[in-house]
């Protein structure tokens, strides 16, 4: 023991001694490019309010970020609101839940009827999530409304903001390619979302996002049209190293990750040519289109 | 902070003296990474528990990094890169190139398969007010900071082979390592992720991360969880 202690001293010597001849050279620290020069700020997490609505608006952003815990019965995979939705839904071109608030009631296509906010959110549930819809007035609904309304303090309604949904990128030069988004998917994506686009998990609990397979996203959410994936993968991919990868590379690799199979439309009608032809019909949608000799749609459940 | 400005960096005095206690025994025969770990290869390599300890958990007072439980890919890549200088550490530098690149591999598996135990344990949320914890769970996107849980687990457990586990670690060598990033004195690692993102972090925030991790339960027991914030 003596011995040891003798060891510890020489070693906190050493160490000292060591710290006075490690050279100085700080790196000058690297300011990142605003990706969104004038998006609007949503309110610090300081200012969230106290109160019953203040619990509300919390409770909705602990929903937001660990969403199979807190809802459990809508969820059907491994993601949650904020794999999609960066910083708890606060980030620019990472469609925030300040622009989206602010934009409802819309007509959508999809729905072939004007929606509500609360509406919006339920297809999240449904397709993004793959999971069941809170009926409106559920808790969690109410509670996600709160923490978007609570985000949205101070926004123009009915705008198009700055840094709202996800980015429209330029059509590509090249048409998007599988074999070149393989290339790009295992430079870029594969070391955290893993080689098979499953994800990965942290002491069992879900930690990368699987971007497809059985537990990702269905083939009826919105991340499955290649124009979407390449306008959230752009501005936001590889996590921390947005706006690193080409249009050409987030087109293809936006391509590559659709063109993979996931769980099925909700909407299906009993027949992938008919889904396709009724839901998907456009360029967009890879769903009923034949990739590496699969037709796609056909192996999701 | 507790720990972290006793530095964790070089002891070239105490591995010089732990070389010659080794002895001039020569190894001939192939030695298995567990025999390395438990005894290490005299003359040049002193045993690994010396100072990452019998089970690879490391040494909180001295600063030494737990190795248990890090991914192979991860440990792979460190002895790799001690072994060729781009990491530096007069301690390590001298030991990773005196061992072949099979030994290398050889502990980086056994190290990482000597994992921790990984109990799951429900994420918990820390106020704003809590610099590290804050940081670690929801990063600072306005610097394009993301959480470090993101990559290294929500109670900093690591994630697969290539993001290691950060809790419990001793806060020293956690800073120092951010520290390194920042001066250069660590190769970039994989996409360059982490030497990017420490160039965006401030000294203060380093030490309020490094301090947080250390204090997270190595084995992510729920005990030691952050003061939660479910108002």
């Amino acid at each position: 023991m003596k011995c040891r202690h003798r060891a510890a001293r020489a070693l906190r010597a050493a160490a000292a001694v060591a710290a006075l001849a490690v050279p100085q050279l700080h790196a000058a620290e690297t300011a990142p490019a605003p990706s969104a020069a004038k998006a609007f700020v949503p309110p610090a997490e300081q200012a969230m309010p106290e109160g019953e609505f203040g619990k509300m608006v919390k409770r909705g952003e602990q929903i937001f970020l660990h969403t199979r815990q807190y809802a459990p019965a809508n969820v059907g995979n491994s993601l949650s609101c904020a794999s999609c939705h960066l910083d708890a839904g606060r980030r620019a071109n990472s469609a925030p839940m300040w622009g989206a608030y602010v934009s409802y009631p819309a007509f959508r296509t999809k729905d072939g009827a004007v929606s509500t906010f609360a509406a919006r959110i339920q297809g999240c549930f449904s397709y993004s999530m793959n999971g069941k819809p809170p009926p409106l007035g559920d808790p969690v609904l109410v509670a996600l409304e709160s923490y978007s309304y609570w985000l949205a303090k101070g926004a123009p309604v009915g705008t198009k903001m700055p840094g709202a949904g996800y980015p429209k990128l330029p059509p590509p030069a090249l048409a998007p390619d599988f074999a070149r988004g393989r290339h790009v998917y295992d430079a870029n994506c594969a070391l955290c979302h893993g080689p098979t686009g499953q994800g990965q998990t942290s002491a069992g609990q879900p930690a990368f996002p699987p971007l497809w397979g059985p537990d990702s996203f269905n083939w009826g959410a919105g991340m499955h049209q290649v124009g979407t994936a390449a306008g959230f993968i752009k501005a936001n991919m590889p996590l921390s190293q947005g706006e690193s990868l080409s249009d050409q590379d987030a087109w293809d690799v936006a391509l590559f990750i659709d063109s993979q199979e996931r769980p099925q439309d909700p909407r299906f009608t009993g027949s992938v040519e008919a889904t396709r032809k009724q839901f998907h019909d456009t360029p967009d949608s890879m769903y009923g289109r034949v990739v590496d000799g699969h037709l796609l749609g056909s192996g999701s459940k | 902070m507790r720990l972290a400005n006793r530095s964790s960096r070089p002891l070239p005095a105490l591995v010089a003296a732990l070389v010659a206690a080794a002895g001039a025994r020569a190894a001939t025969a192939p030695v298995s990474a567990e025999a390395i770990a438990d005894n290490g290869l005299p003359p040049a390599v002193p045993a690994c528990q010396t100072c990452h300890g019998a089970k690879g958990e490391g040494n909180i007072l001295a600063g030494f990094p737990r190795l248990a439980g890090s991914g192979r890919d991860y440990l792979v890549e460190q002895l790799a890169s001690y072994a060729s200088g781009q990491r530096q550490s007069p301690v390590m530098q001298p030991i990773a190139a005196a061992l072949s690149t099979g030994q290398q591999a050889a502990l980086a598996r056994y190290y990482a398969e000597l994992g921790p135990p990984r109990p799951a344990a429900a994420a918990t949320d820390p106020l704003p007010t809590q610099a590290g914890a804050w940081l670690a769970a929801r990063g600072r996107w306005t610097a394009d900071i993301p959480a470090c849980a993101q990559c290294h687990g929500a109670r900093g457990l690591g994630i697969g082979d290539a993001f290691p586990p950060l809790a419990g670690q001793p806060a020293g060598y956690l800073a120092g390592q951010l520290q390194s990033w920042k001066r250069g004195t660590r190769p970039p690692g994989p996409q360059s992720l982490m030497a990017a993102i420490a160039a965006r972090l401030s000294d203060d925030d380093i030490a309020a991360v490094a301090d947080y991790y250390a204090g997270l339960p190595a084995d992510g027991a729920p005990s030691a969880a952050p003061a939660g914030a479910t108002r």
